[in-house]
């Protein structure tokens, strides 16, 4: 046990402050701290110049195109970039089906698929949940049916995440209606281009365009695009949902957001007319998230190290999982709470890049009401925080 | 960085659990506790022999030269079988005061005797009528002759009445409430004018009530530098905390375990009663805290060697979040066995009444929060 970084991790850290530094624009790390609408351009670029570096997917495998780092080596470059404000990558395609991909697709799949989910040439996004199927993934009902060398798909996906911008779909279907739930469901790639897909925006709470329905109306599916044996997709999602879980505690943003949070609470008056920040009542709730904090990134590692002896991923993701999505929310609402009555104003222009319009508050303000909303939604997508415990009372109790 | 554990500290710990296991069951200690020391001298020397006492004191004076994780390890594996000898007392403060600030004749004396299971150790800090400020000593020590006089009244001194020999805080200079003019003694157990009043804790511990009454002590009686012990203070009660933190770490993880066993087990409605997702849920949570405590606790240890500002907020940061968590995983063990958790019966009451105490100890939850909020960094 040892919690210093080692020479050779510092230098680490000071090769990728020095990459972040070279090649973060500060429009993009603006837009990124603050709070504003990230374009399909934006997400991209920052892919290219990770890729370009050979950093974009430290999860992977060396021989697709991983780096090799040690877990210390994988924390601080989530955290040295989360800090700086560079845009997260998307899970879709480096951290969930990419995966999938490598451990049961066929030569031809990783062939063409793997390469351009690294240099970025694919945008993926996930077709899981369906108006019916929310929790009960399962119960899914998009009917794949065979004809020959042809799936013909029809049905609907939902809560499809920034798939208006996705070249590409993972989706699970429904190959088998007579089998038990879970032995009916077969995995397919499917090209969004397919005629046939139609996408929905759903406008969400905050007002924010970020997730989708897509519609499949009789779309034509090369058998070739199964990953692995029909009517074993169920195996394979679950295979998806258990790996690579570490990211979704999304523990360098909220890093970022705790030191946010201290400056917005530096700069907001009290009720006595001092700093909020002196206020011992707000002071004791900023106290007490960071310590969950403290305490969440050390978990982090925990798992993240026992990830690399390759232990099975226990209950420790779905630990992480439900406390970093809880303290995401708590931060989100201490943001929004420090702006007392300032929190009021809908400034949905204000969150354009290069907006200069009038603004009613402070300067940091607009984002950070509207963030808080959305940040509900995390102790429900990705299997919810009671699902999660489900799966680990499977684990611990049996039951 | 490292997260695991040497193979050796491995080693160690299984062969402390293993003794514990075999040796130190609920109903072995149930025996000691009511027994009039209220502790085992036996067990105590076995646990000398295994390393336990001597694995963080230093090489030079009969030591491992161990370091906070040692500490840690043998804490946890404590905690696990509830051991109620008193090693916060004699290793972690009174031995961990010596190995600090003591002089070489003192670190002679004591460490090796500390080390053997010869000597036990009490430290005698809080005071009646005060909180948890460690600036609050009244206790006066006066210039007599080319020695000193201690007079005063120490409260809940950890094993106070066991110890052999007390490591006194008091009062050289300045006002209650002065962070100048403390400084530490070590004085004898049988000293003329001290008096002691001991009793049984909440948890099945010892400790007692001290009355200083003009003990004479030498020159050779002061540790550390006179009027300036503070510091030697702080981070002696940094590294009790650090320690109670891991005692609580063994204390959730078997109370976990044994709450678990019952769910699976106990049967209502004709099912076991870990069928129903209110208590599947409950005793997740319980997991959860366990699991962030853990990982504060080895923060903690981590820390303990670091400049002093950081170790006391990550010191601080741990008891809050420790003794949050273990509030949490000792009442809900109790409410998920129901009726036989309120019971003495079980080992359940009394893990619970530990982690309370814990809690309690050198500072709550309230006084660790403010210390850390007063150290916000934005």
């Amino acid at each position: 046990m040892d919690f210093n970084f080692t020479p050779e991790e510092l230098a680490f850290r000071d090769e990728v402050r020095a990459f972040v530094d070279a090649e973060l624009s500060p429009g993009l790390r603006d837009k990124v701290l603050g709070g504003k609408r990230l374009s399909k351009d934006d997400f991209i670029g920052w892919h290219k110049a990770l890729y370009r570096k050979g950093w974009v997917a430290p999860n992977w495998p060396v021989e697709y195109g991983g780096t090799g780092w040690t877990a210390v080596q994988r924390h601080i470059f989530e955290e040295e970039l989360a800090d700086a404000g560079a845009p997260a990558t998307l899970p879709f395609g480096l951290r969930m089906v990419a995966p999938v991909i490598m451990a049961f697709g066929s030569p031809a799949q990783k062939e063409y698929f793997l390469p351009r989910i690294l240099s970025g040439e694919h945008w993926w996004c996930q077709g899981y949940s369906e108006p019916g199927s929310g929790s009960d993934l399962a119960s899914l009902k998009t009917r794949a049916e065979r004809q020959g060398d042809t799936y013909i798909v029809n049905g609907q996906k939902t809560w499809t995440t920034l798939g208006q911008h996705a070249d590409w779909i993972f989706c699970l279907v429904r190959t088998n209606p007579e089998a038990r739930k879970q032995e009916g469901i077969s995995f397919l790639l499917i090209d969004m281009k397919t005629p046939g897909i139609t996408v929905r925006p759903i406008i969400m709470l905050d007002g924010e365009h970020e997730v989708n329905e897509v519609w499949f109306d009789n779309v034509e599916v090369p058998v070739d695009n199964r990953v692995g044996e029909e009517n074993k997709g169920w195996t394979y999602a679950k295979f998806l949902l258990g790996h690579e879980r570490t990211g979704i505690a999304e523990i360098g943003r909220s890093k970022r957001w705790l030191k946010q949070l201290k400056q917005i609470a530096t700069q907001q008056p009290a009720s006595d007319g001092g700093k909020l920040i002196d206020d011992l009542r707000f002071r004791d709730r900023v106290a007490q998230v960071e310590i969950e904090l403290m305490a969440l990134e050390v978990t982090n590692l925990r798992v993240i190290a026992a990830e690399m002896e390759h232990k099975a991923p226990g209950p420790e993701a779905s630990l992480l999982k439900i406390r970093g999505s809880e303290i995401q929310q708590t931060l989100s609402e201490l943001m929004m709470l420090a702006l007392g009555h300032d929190a009021l104003p809908f400034q949905h222009a204000a969150l354009d890049p290069g907006y200069d319009g009038p603004l009613a508050g402070p300067d940091y303000g607009p984002p950070l009401t509207g963030q808080y909303f959305n940040m509900r939604k995390t102790t429900i997508y990705g299997g919810s925080n009671e699902i999660q415990k489900n799966i680990i009372s499977k684990m611990i109790l049996g039951f | 960085m490292d997260f695991n554990f040497t193979e050796e500290q491995r080693q160690f710990r299984d062969s402390l659990d293993r003794y514990l296991r075999e040796a130190y069951d609920f109903d072995t200690r149930r025996g000691i506790i009511g027994s009039a020391e209220g502790w085992s001298r036996a067990h105590w020397q076995q646990l000398a022999e295994l390393g336990a006492l001597a694995i963080a004191l230093p090489e030079d004076h009969g030591g491992f030269g161990g370091n906070a994780f040692d500490t840690l390890l043998v804490m946890e594996a404590l905690g696990r079988a509830m051991v109620v000898e008193p090693y916060i007392a004699t290793v972690v403060l009174g031995a961990g005061v010596i190995a600090d600030a003591g002089s070489d004749a003192q670190k002679a004396a004591l460490l090796p005797a500390v080390a053997g299971g010869e000597q036990l150790l009490a430290f005698a800090l809080g005071e009646p009528r005060r909180r948890y400020a460690l600036t609050q000593i009244a206790t006066r020590a006066r210039q007599d002759g080319d020695g000193w006089s201690i007079s005063g009244r120490k409260t809940a001194v950890l094993h106070g009445d066991v110890a052999d020999r007390i490591i006194v805080a008091a009062r050289t200079d300045g006002e209650i409430d002065s962070a100048q003019g403390i400084s530490l003694f070590v004085v004898d157990a049988d000293a003329s004018g001290l008096s002691r009043h001991g009793y049984p804790t909440q948890d099945g511990q010892r400790a007692a009530d001290l009355h200083f009454d003009k003990v004479r002590v030498g020159a050779d009686a002061l540790i550390g530098p006179q009027h300036g012990a503070l510091p030697i203070v702080e981070k002696a009660v940094d590294a009790a905390n650090v320690a109670l933190c891991a005692e609580a770490v063994g204390n959730m993880a078997a109370l976990i375990e044994q709450t678990v066993n019952y769910l699976k087990t106990r049967k209502q409605f004709g099912v076991p009663i870990g069928s129903f997702q209110a208590l599947q849920h409950r005793a997740v949570d319980m997991y959860l805290h366990a699991e962030q405590a853990r990982s504060m606790a080895y923060l903690a240890a981590a820390k303990l060697e670091a400049g002093v500002a950081e170790r006391r907020r990550a010191v601080s940061a741990a008891k809050v979040l420790v003794s949050q968590s273990a509030r949490f995983v000792g009442q809900q063990a109790v409410q998920l066995h129901g009726g036989i958790g309120v019971t003495d019966e079980l080992a359940v009451s009394h893990y619970f009444k530990r982690l309370t105490m814990i809690t309690m100890l050198f500072g709550d939850v309230d006084h660790h929060l403010a210390q850390f909020g007063g150290q916000l960094a934005a």
